[in-house]
């Protein structure tokens, strides 16, 4: 393995993604756990960076550091958090389930990486150099994969009803 | 290809430190004589009631989710603004309807909950 500056960046961003993954998910206030998402969204981003998917780095932090979590703060502003019984997981089949899926889906993730992409993939292509850029992307997303693009309108659309559908009682 | 980057990895170590320094200094430099008036919420206001852990109301949310939809809606735009003049005759004017019908299937959203109220603040 060379020893150069991506390499050290690679694994200090995979080292502060997982490790402020844990954080996330052992915090005990909502508050510090939030952040702690937002560090993790941080390092993910950097990572695209160094896959050459500088648009999916730049929307990674504006949409999702900036706008994802502010859906999570407004969530956790929403919560009852005086009365912590009440959030308090009952069920433990619920949770050995839950644990067991998470070993499953490691294991699946795990093997798939490790046969399907070891040892190929040593040099990254030309093409893939230039393909992260919001420029190319446009050109692909307006000639091969419209049809795609107008379904995620769909989704949006589908989004903004079940949102205003959720919240019905409220209003009127 | 990193090096381009170096420019970012300044302004964000610069910013990072301005705030964190700032802080600490300010705590480290600062004189610290707590008594008890200038730990109350309000020196010479009313006391405050409960805490500020309550639960808000579901409009705060509304507005944040709506906002969201409708700011992935412009990061769909992005691409094409960047590629467009690039593009040939053909495929300029056909990526021009393919954004037209997007925006129009999210109008149908938007006059949707405009009539809801889903926005209304009262």
């Amino acid at each position: 393995m060379k020893f150069d500056l991506e390499t050290v960046l690679f694994f200090s961003l995979a080292v502060l993604a997982v490790g402020s993954a844990i954080m996330m998910i052992t915090r005990r206030s909502p508050i510090s756990s939030a952040l702690f998402l937002i560090l993790n969204f941080f390092t993910v981003s950097g990572l695209y960076l160094l896959l050459k998917a500088q648009f999916i780095a730049i929307i990674q932090v504006l949409v999702y550091m900036g706008a994802i979590m502010v859906l999570f703060l407004f969530v956790i502003m929403l919560l009852n958090l005086h009365d912590e019984g009440k959030l308090k997981e009952k069920y433990t089949y619920r949770k050995l389930t839950a644990v067991l899926l998470s070993i499953f889906l490691f294991c699946l993730l795990g093997f798939t990486v490790y046969f399907g992409f070891e040892g190929k993939f040593k040099v990254m292509s030309e093409k893939a150099l230039t393909m992260g850029t919001a420029e190319s992307l446009g050109v692909e997303l307006f000639s091969n994969y419209s049809f795609p693009f107008e379904l995620a309108s769909f989704l949006l659309l589908a989004a903004i009803v079940g949102a205003v559908v959720l919240a019905k009682k409220k209003f009127e | 290809m990193l090096d381009s980057y170096i420019p970012i990895f300044i302004i964000i170590t610069i910013s990072a430190l301005f705030a964190i320094v700032n802080v600490k200094l300010s705590s480290l430099l600062g004189p610290s004589r707590p008594s008890k008036e200038k730990l109350s919420t309000y020196e010479s206001g009313v006391e405050p009631v409960g805490t500020a852990h309550d639960r808000f109301s579901v409009k705060f949310y509304m507005v944040a989710v709506l906002f969201i939809l409708f700011d992935i809606e412009i990061v769909f735009l992005y691409p094409w603004a960047v590629s467009f003049l690039n593009l040939d005759h053909i495929k300029m004017m056909y990526s021009f309807y393919s954004v037209i019908v997007f925006i129009v299937i999210l109008l149908v959203g938007y006059i949707y909950v405009i009539k809801k109220g889903a926005l209304k603040w009262d």
